[in-house]
Protein backbone atom coordinates (compact mmCIF):
# COMPACT_ATOMS: atom_id res chain seq x y z
CA UNK A 1 0.00 0.00 0.00
CA UNK A 2 1.32 3.82 -0.98
CA UNK A 3 0.46 6.45 0.80
CA UNK A 4 -0.20 9.73 -0.76
CA UNK A 5 2.61 12.05 1.10
CA UNK A 6 0.16 15.22 0.37
CA UNK A 7 -3.22 14.03 2.02
CA UNK A 8 -1.20 12.02 4.95
CA UNK A 9 0.09 15.18 5.61
CA UNK A 10 -3.18 17.02 5.51
CA UNK A 11 -4.61 13.94 7.91
CA UNK A 12 -2.36 14.34 10.39
CA UNK A 13 -2.56 18.60 10.31
CA UNK A 14 -3.38 20.04 13.72
CA UNK A 15 -6.42 21.85 12.39
CA UNK A 16 -7.88 18.64 11.58
CA UNK A 17 -6.98 16.93 15.16
CA UNK A 18 -7.92 20.22 17.04
CA UNK A 19 -11.69 20.33 15.24
CA UNK A 20 -12.77 17.38 16.63
CA UNK A 21 -12.90 16.79 20.54
CA UNK A 22 -12.04 12.97 21.05
CA UNK A 23 -15.36 11.83 22.51
CA UNK A 24 -17.31 13.75 20.00
CA UNK A 25 -20.45 12.23 18.89
CA UNK A 26 -19.94 9.07 21.41
CA UNK A 27 -22.02 8.26 24.76
CA UNK A 28 -21.81 6.12 27.47
CA UNK A 29 -23.06 4.88 30.40
CA UNK A 30 -21.40 5.93 34.08
CA UNK A 31 -22.37 3.66 37.18
CA UNK A 32 -20.50 4.05 40.45
CA UNK A 33 -20.66 7.57 41.32
CA UNK A 34 -21.16 8.32 44.61
CA UNK A 35 -19.80 11.93 44.96
CA UNK A 36 -16.87 14.46 43.61
CA UNK A 37 -14.35 12.32 44.90
CA UNK A 38 -15.65 8.81 43.25
CA UNK A 39 -13.18 7.26 40.40
CA UNK A 40 -16.27 7.19 37.96
CA UNK A 41 -16.88 11.12 38.58
CA UNK A 42 -12.63 11.63 37.65
CA UNK A 43 -13.35 9.65 34.22
CA UNK A 44 -16.87 11.30 33.51
CA UNK A 45 -15.35 14.79 33.91
CA UNK A 46 -12.22 13.68 31.77
CA UNK A 47 -15.17 11.99 29.05
CA UNK A 48 -17.52 15.20 29.32
CA UNK A 49 -14.31 17.40 28.76
CA UNK A 50 -13.70 15.78 25.27
CA UNK A 51 -17.34 15.85 24.24
CA UNK A 52 -18.94 12.48 25.09
CA UNK A 53 -22.63 12.76 25.90
CA UNK A 54 -23.17 10.72 29.15
CA UNK A 55 -26.12 8.67 31.51
CA UNK A 56 -25.42 8.00 35.08
CA UNK A 57 -26.98 5.08 37.36
CA UNK A 58 -27.67 5.13 41.13
CA UNK A 59 -28.12 2.76 43.31
CA UNK A 60 -30.59 4.22 45.81
CA UNK A 61 -32.22 7.46 46.87
CA UNK A 62 -29.00 8.38 49.22
CA UNK A 63 -27.27 8.32 46.27
CA UNK A 64 -29.38 9.76 43.95
CA UNK A 65 -29.47 13.30 45.26
CA UNK A 66 -25.51 13.05 45.32
CA UNK A 67 -25.29 12.24 41.70
CA UNK A 68 -28.02 14.91 40.40
CA UNK A 69 -25.77 18.20 40.40
CA UNK A 70 -22.79 16.52 39.35
CA UNK A 71 -25.09 15.06 35.96
CA UNK A 72 -26.29 18.55 35.99
CA UNK A 73 -22.66 20.27 35.54
CA UNK A 74 -21.86 18.36 32.88
CA UNK A 75 -25.13 18.37 30.27
CA UNK A 76 -26.55 15.31 31.49
CA UNK A 77 -30.68 14.74 32.40
CA UNK A 78 -30.20 11.16 32.31
CA UNK A 79 -30.21 9.65 35.27
CA UNK A 80 -30.98 5.85 35.97
CA UNK A 81 -31.59 4.07 38.92
CA UNK A 82 -29.74 0.71 39.11
CA UNK A 83 -29.14 -1.80 41.77
CA UNK A 84 -27.03 -4.62 40.50
CA UNK A 85 -28.16 -6.89 42.54
CA UNK A 86 -31.55 -7.32 40.72
CA UNK A 87 -31.68 -8.67 37.16
CA UNK A 88 -34.79 -6.39 36.74
CA UNK A 89 -33.42 -3.26 38.27
CA UNK A 90 -30.38 -3.86 35.52
CA UNK A 91 -33.31 -4.31 32.75
CA UNK A 92 -34.98 -1.53 33.82
CA UNK A 93 -31.85 0.79 33.47
CA UNK A 94 -31.34 -0.24 30.31
CA UNK A 95 -34.62 0.20 29.25
CA UNK A 96 -34.64 3.22 30.47
CA UNK A 97 -31.56 4.12 28.24
CA UNK A 98 -32.80 2.02 25.38
CA UNK A 99 -36.03 4.49 25.28
CA UNK A 100 -33.53 7.69 24.78
CA UNK A 101 -30.30 6.48 23.25
CA UNK A 102 -30.35 4.36 19.64
CA UNK A 103 -26.88 3.53 20.71
CA UNK A 104 -24.16 2.85 23.45
CA UNK A 105 -20.63 3.19 22.91
CA UNK A 106 -19.19 2.78 26.29
CA UNK A 107 -19.50 1.80 29.69
CA UNK A 108 -17.86 2.63 33.13
CA UNK A 109 -18.64 -0.06 36.07
CA UNK A 110 -17.44 1.69 39.31
CA UNK A 111 -19.29 -0.63 41.47
CA UNK A 112 -18.14 -3.00 44.47
CA UNK A 113 -19.62 -3.76 47.85
CA UNK A 114 -18.29 -5.93 50.66
CA UNK A 115 -19.30 -5.85 54.44
CA UNK A 116 -16.63 -3.43 56.06
CA UNK A 117 -16.58 -5.88 59.07
CA UNK A 118 -14.87 -8.45 56.81
CA UNK A 119 -12.82 -5.37 55.48
CA UNK A 120 -10.54 -5.58 58.95
CA UNK A 121 -9.18 -8.67 60.45
CA UNK A 122 -8.56 -11.85 58.36
CA UNK A 123 -9.58 -12.94 55.36
CA UNK A 124 -9.85 -16.20 56.88
CA UNK A 125 -12.48 -15.04 58.62
CA UNK A 126 -14.94 -14.60 55.57
CA UNK A 127 -18.45 -15.34 55.73
CA UNK A 128 -20.52 -17.36 52.62
CA UNK A 129 -22.74 -14.57 52.66
CA UNK A 130 -21.08 -11.79 52.40
CA UNK A 131 -18.00 -13.51 50.17
CA UNK A 132 -21.53 -14.16 47.86
CA UNK A 133 -22.50 -10.73 47.84
CA UNK A 134 -19.07 -9.26 47.79
CA UNK A 135 -18.28 -11.59 44.48
CA UNK A 136 -22.37 -10.71 43.29
CA UNK A 137 -22.37 -6.94 43.41
CA UNK A 138 -18.15 -6.62 42.99
CA UNK A 139 -17.54 -9.34 39.90
CA UNK A 140 -20.36 -10.49 38.21
CA UNK A 141 -22.49 -7.31 37.94
CA UNK A 142 -19.65 -6.25 35.53
CA UNK A 143 -20.26 -9.54 33.34
CA UNK A 144 -23.92 -9.16 33.72
CA UNK A 145 -23.96 -5.12 32.67
CA UNK A 146 -21.95 -6.01 29.47
CA UNK A 147 -24.04 -8.77 29.04
CA UNK A 148 -27.03 -6.02 27.88
CA UNK A 149 -24.69 -3.34 27.09
CA UNK A 150 -23.03 -5.52 23.79
CA UNK A 151 -25.87 -5.41 21.62
CA UNK A 152 -26.47 -1.92 22.02
CA UNK A 153 -22.46 -1.29 20.89
CA UNK A 154 -23.31 -1.31 17.35
CA UNK A 155 -20.14 0.46 16.08
CA UNK A 156 -18.03 -1.30 18.44
CA UNK A 157 -17.46 -0.02 21.78
CA UNK A 158 -15.38 0.42 25.05
CA UNK A 159 -16.09 -1.26 28.52
CA UNK A 160 -13.87 -0.25 31.57
CA UNK A 161 -14.04 -1.41 35.33
CA UNK A 162 -12.09 -0.68 38.15
CA UNK A 163 -9.70 -2.38 40.07
CA UNK A 164 -6.87 -2.47 42.44
CA UNK A 165 -3.28 -4.54 43.48
CA UNK A 166 -4.81 -6.50 46.37
CA UNK A 167 -6.39 -8.87 43.46
CA UNK A 168 -2.87 -9.76 42.36
CA UNK A 169 -1.14 -9.36 45.63
CA UNK A 170 -1.91 -9.27 49.30
CA UNK A 171 -2.53 -5.88 50.92
CA UNK A 172 -4.00 -4.86 54.16
CA UNK A 173 -7.28 -6.04 54.87
CA UNK A 174 -8.70 -5.93 51.64
CA UNK A 175 -9.68 -9.34 52.15
CA UNK A 176 -13.02 -10.47 50.22
CA UNK A 177 -12.75 -7.70 47.67
CA UNK A 178 -9.11 -9.04 46.35
CA UNK A 179 -10.33 -11.87 45.76
CA UNK A 180 -13.50 -9.88 43.60
CA UNK A 181 -11.21 -8.62 41.90
CA UNK A 182 -9.11 -10.91 41.08
CA UNK A 183 -12.29 -12.52 39.60
CA UNK A 184 -13.34 -9.38 38.16
CA UNK A 185 -9.63 -8.59 35.81
CA UNK A 186 -10.07 -12.49 35.05
CA UNK A 187 -13.83 -11.73 33.63
CA UNK A 188 -11.94 -9.05 31.57
CA UNK A 189 -9.79 -11.37 29.78
CA UNK A 190 -13.02 -13.68 29.14
CA UNK A 191 -15.33 -10.83 27.92
CA UNK A 192 -12.73 -9.31 25.96
CA UNK A 193 -12.38 -12.41 24.07
CA UNK A 194 -16.24 -12.96 23.86
CA UNK A 195 -16.75 -9.64 22.69
CA UNK A 196 -14.06 -9.17 20.10
CA UNK A 197 -15.61 -10.20 17.33
CA UNK A 198 -17.96 -7.18 17.29
CA UNK A 199 -15.42 -5.00 18.01
CA UNK A 200 -16.36 -4.12 22.03
CA UNK A 201 -12.90 -3.20 23.42
CA UNK A 202 -12.82 -4.75 27.67
CA UNK A 203 -10.64 -3.25 30.12
CA UNK A 204 -9.75 -2.50 33.32
CA UNK A 205 -7.90 0.30 35.40
CA UNK A 206 -5.83 -0.95 38.60
CA UNK A 207 -5.84 2.57 40.15
CA UNK A 208 -3.53 3.06 43.32
CA UNK A 209 -5.21 4.04 46.74
CA UNK A 210 -7.62 6.72 46.46
CA UNK A 211 -9.82 8.77 49.16
CA UNK A 212 -13.22 8.03 48.19
CA UNK A 213 -16.00 6.56 50.02
CA UNK A 214 -15.67 3.29 49.18
CA UNK A 215 -12.20 3.41 49.94
CA UNK A 216 -13.03 4.67 53.36
CA UNK A 217 -14.57 1.55 54.39
CA UNK A 218 -11.29 -0.30 54.08
CA UNK A 219 -9.41 -0.34 57.27
CA UNK A 220 -6.23 1.23 57.36
CA UNK A 221 -6.93 3.21 54.17
CA UNK A 222 -4.43 5.75 55.17
CA UNK A 223 -1.18 3.76 56.33
CA UNK A 224 -1.76 1.81 52.30
CA UNK A 225 -2.20 5.53 51.08
CA UNK A 226 0.85 6.82 53.17
CA UNK A 227 3.01 3.60 52.12
CA UNK A 228 1.91 3.84 48.52
CA UNK A 229 3.18 7.71 48.56
CA UNK A 230 6.35 6.79 50.29
CA UNK A 231 7.43 4.02 47.79
CA UNK A 232 5.47 4.71 44.76
CA UNK A 233 8.49 4.96 41.41
CA UNK A 234 7.06 8.91 41.31
CA UNK A 235 6.90 9.23 45.07
CA UNK A 236 3.53 10.29 45.04
CA UNK A 237 -0.11 9.13 44.83
CA UNK A 238 -2.38 9.44 41.43
CA UNK A 239 -5.22 11.87 41.21
CA UNK A 240 -8.52 11.65 40.34
CA UNK A 241 -7.53 13.80 37.00
CA UNK A 242 -5.00 10.79 36.15
CA UNK A 243 -7.38 8.00 36.60
CA UNK A 244 -9.62 10.42 34.27
CA UNK A 245 -7.15 10.19 31.64
CA UNK A 246 -6.61 6.68 32.00
CA UNK A 247 -10.39 6.40 31.26
CA UNK A 248 -10.45 8.46 28.55
CA UNK A 249 -7.51 6.45 26.81
CA UNK A 250 -9.07 3.64 27.51
CA UNK A 251 -12.49 4.40 26.35
CA UNK A 252 -11.64 6.69 23.22
CA UNK A 253 -10.27 5.72 20.22
CA UNK A 254 -6.45 5.97 20.98
CA UNK A 255 -6.71 2.74 22.64
CA UNK A 256 -8.37 1.17 19.61
CA UNK A 257 -5.90 -2.08 19.69
CA UNK A 258 -5.88 -2.73 23.93
CA UNK A 259 -8.11 -4.80 24.80
CA UNK A 260 -8.65 -7.38 27.74
CA UNK A 261 -5.95 -5.43 29.25
CA UNK A 262 -5.18 -4.25 33.03
CA UNK A 263 -3.86 -1.27 32.94
CA UNK A 264 -2.07 0.22 36.34
CA UNK A 265 -2.44 3.63 37.29
CA UNK A 266 -0.92 4.45 40.46
CA UNK A 267 2.34 5.85 40.10
CA UNK A 268 4.19 3.05 39.06
CA UNK A 269 4.04 1.22 42.62
CA UNK A 270 3.20 -2.08 41.34
CA UNK A 271 6.67 -2.74 40.37
CA UNK A 272 8.27 -1.96 43.21
CA UNK A 273 9.01 -5.31 45.45
CA UNK A 274 11.25 -4.29 48.73
CA UNK A 275 11.22 -0.53 48.72
CA UNK A 276 15.10 1.34 48.77
CA UNK A 277 15.85 2.00 51.92
CA UNK A 278 16.04 5.29 51.17
CA UNK A 279 12.39 6.08 51.01
CA UNK A 280 12.11 4.50 54.53
CA UNK A 281 14.72 7.10 56.02
CA UNK A 282 13.66 9.97 54.04
CA UNK A 283 10.20 9.13 55.46
CA UNK A 284 11.92 8.85 58.90
CA UNK A 285 13.39 11.82 59.00
CA UNK B 1 -10.25 28.84 68.74
CA UNK B 2 -13.34 30.18 67.48
CA UNK B 3 -11.59 29.92 64.13
CA UNK B 4 -11.92 26.07 63.75
CA UNK B 5 -15.56 26.15 64.90
CA UNK B 6 -16.62 28.94 62.08
CA UNK B 7 -14.70 26.56 59.59
CA UNK B 8 -16.36 23.13 60.79
CA UNK B 9 -19.71 25.04 60.69
CA UNK B 10 -19.01 26.22 56.73
CA UNK B 11 -18.46 22.94 56.10
CA UNK B 12 -21.40 21.34 57.30
CA UNK B 13 -23.48 24.12 56.23
CA UNK B 14 -21.81 23.67 52.64
CA UNK B 15 -21.94 20.00 52.92
CA UNK B 16 -25.82 19.33 53.94
CA UNK B 17 -27.14 22.54 52.65
CA UNK B 18 -28.74 23.36 55.82
CA UNK B 19 -29.07 27.04 57.43
CA UNK B 20 -27.04 27.95 59.13
CA UNK B 21 -28.94 29.01 61.92
CA UNK B 22 -29.33 25.24 62.74
CA UNK B 23 -25.67 24.87 62.95
CA UNK B 24 -25.55 25.23 66.47
CA UNK B 25 -22.50 23.43 68.58
CA UNK B 26 -25.33 20.87 70.05
CA UNK B 27 -27.06 19.83 66.63
CA UNK B 28 -26.41 15.93 66.03
CA UNK B 29 -25.45 15.84 61.56
CA UNK B 30 -28.07 12.85 61.87
CA UNK B 31 -31.00 13.78 64.18
CA UNK B 32 -31.13 17.54 63.96
CA UNK B 33 -29.16 18.33 60.32
CA UNK B 34 -30.73 15.22 58.73
CA UNK B 35 -27.69 14.06 57.57
CA UNK B 36 -27.55 10.11 56.49
CA UNK B 37 -24.49 7.87 57.14
CA UNK B 38 -23.25 8.29 53.59
CA UNK B 39 -23.32 12.13 54.82
CA UNK B 40 -21.06 11.68 58.27
CA UNK B 41 -18.13 10.02 56.23
CA UNK B 42 -18.18 12.56 53.63
CA UNK B 43 -17.63 15.56 56.49
CA UNK B 44 -14.84 13.08 58.38
CA UNK B 45 -13.15 13.52 54.95
CA UNK B 46 -13.80 17.29 54.18
CA UNK B 47 -12.87 17.94 58.10
CA UNK B 48 -9.63 15.77 57.29
CA UNK B 49 -8.92 18.04 54.10
CA UNK B 50 -9.60 21.36 55.53
CA UNK B 51 -7.45 21.06 58.72
CA UNK B 52 -4.80 18.40 57.44
CA UNK B 53 -5.72 16.25 60.24
CA UNK B 54 -6.00 12.36 60.74
CA UNK B 55 -9.35 11.45 62.12
CA UNK B 56 -9.26 7.28 62.50
CA UNK B 57 -12.04 5.58 62.47
CA UNK B 58 -13.05 4.61 66.00
CA UNK B 59 -13.00 8.59 66.75
CA UNK B 60 -15.36 9.14 63.55
CA UNK B 61 -18.05 6.96 64.87
CA UNK B 62 -18.31 8.97 67.97
CA UNK B 63 -18.20 12.29 65.95
CA UNK B 64 -21.90 12.89 66.33
CA UNK B 65 -22.73 16.41 66.89
CA UNK B 66 -20.33 19.62 65.49
CA UNK B 67 -19.12 20.18 69.24
CA UNK B 68 -17.92 16.64 68.76
CA UNK B 69 -15.98 17.49 65.64
CA UNK B 70 -14.42 20.65 67.17
CA UNK B 71 -13.37 19.14 69.89
CA UNK B 72 -11.61 16.49 68.36
CA UNK B 73 -9.49 18.55 65.58
CA UNK B 74 -8.76 21.24 68.21
CA UNK B 75 -7.49 18.53 70.65
CA UNK B 76 -5.45 16.86 67.00
CA UNK B 77 -3.81 20.17 66.55
CA UNK B 78 -2.60 20.73 70.16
Amino acid sequence: MTIDPKSAAEAASPADTAAQPLMAGKRGLIMGVANDHSIAWGIAKALAAQGAELAFTYQADSFARRVAPLAESVGSDLLLSCDVVSDDSIDAAFAGLSKRWDKLDFVVHAIAYSDKSELKGRYLDTTRENFRRTLDISCFSFTNVAKRAAPLMTDGGSLVTLSYLGAERVTPNYNVMGVAKAALEASVRYLAVDLGDQNVRVNAISAGPMRTLAGSAISDARYVYRFTQTNAPLRRNVTLDEIGGAGLYLLSDLSSGVTGEVLYVDSGFNVTAIPHPNRQQAEEE
Amino acid sequence: MSDVADRVKKIVVEHLGVDEAKVTEEASFIDDLGADSLDTVELVMAFEEEFGCEIPDDAAEKIQTVKDAIDFIQKSAA
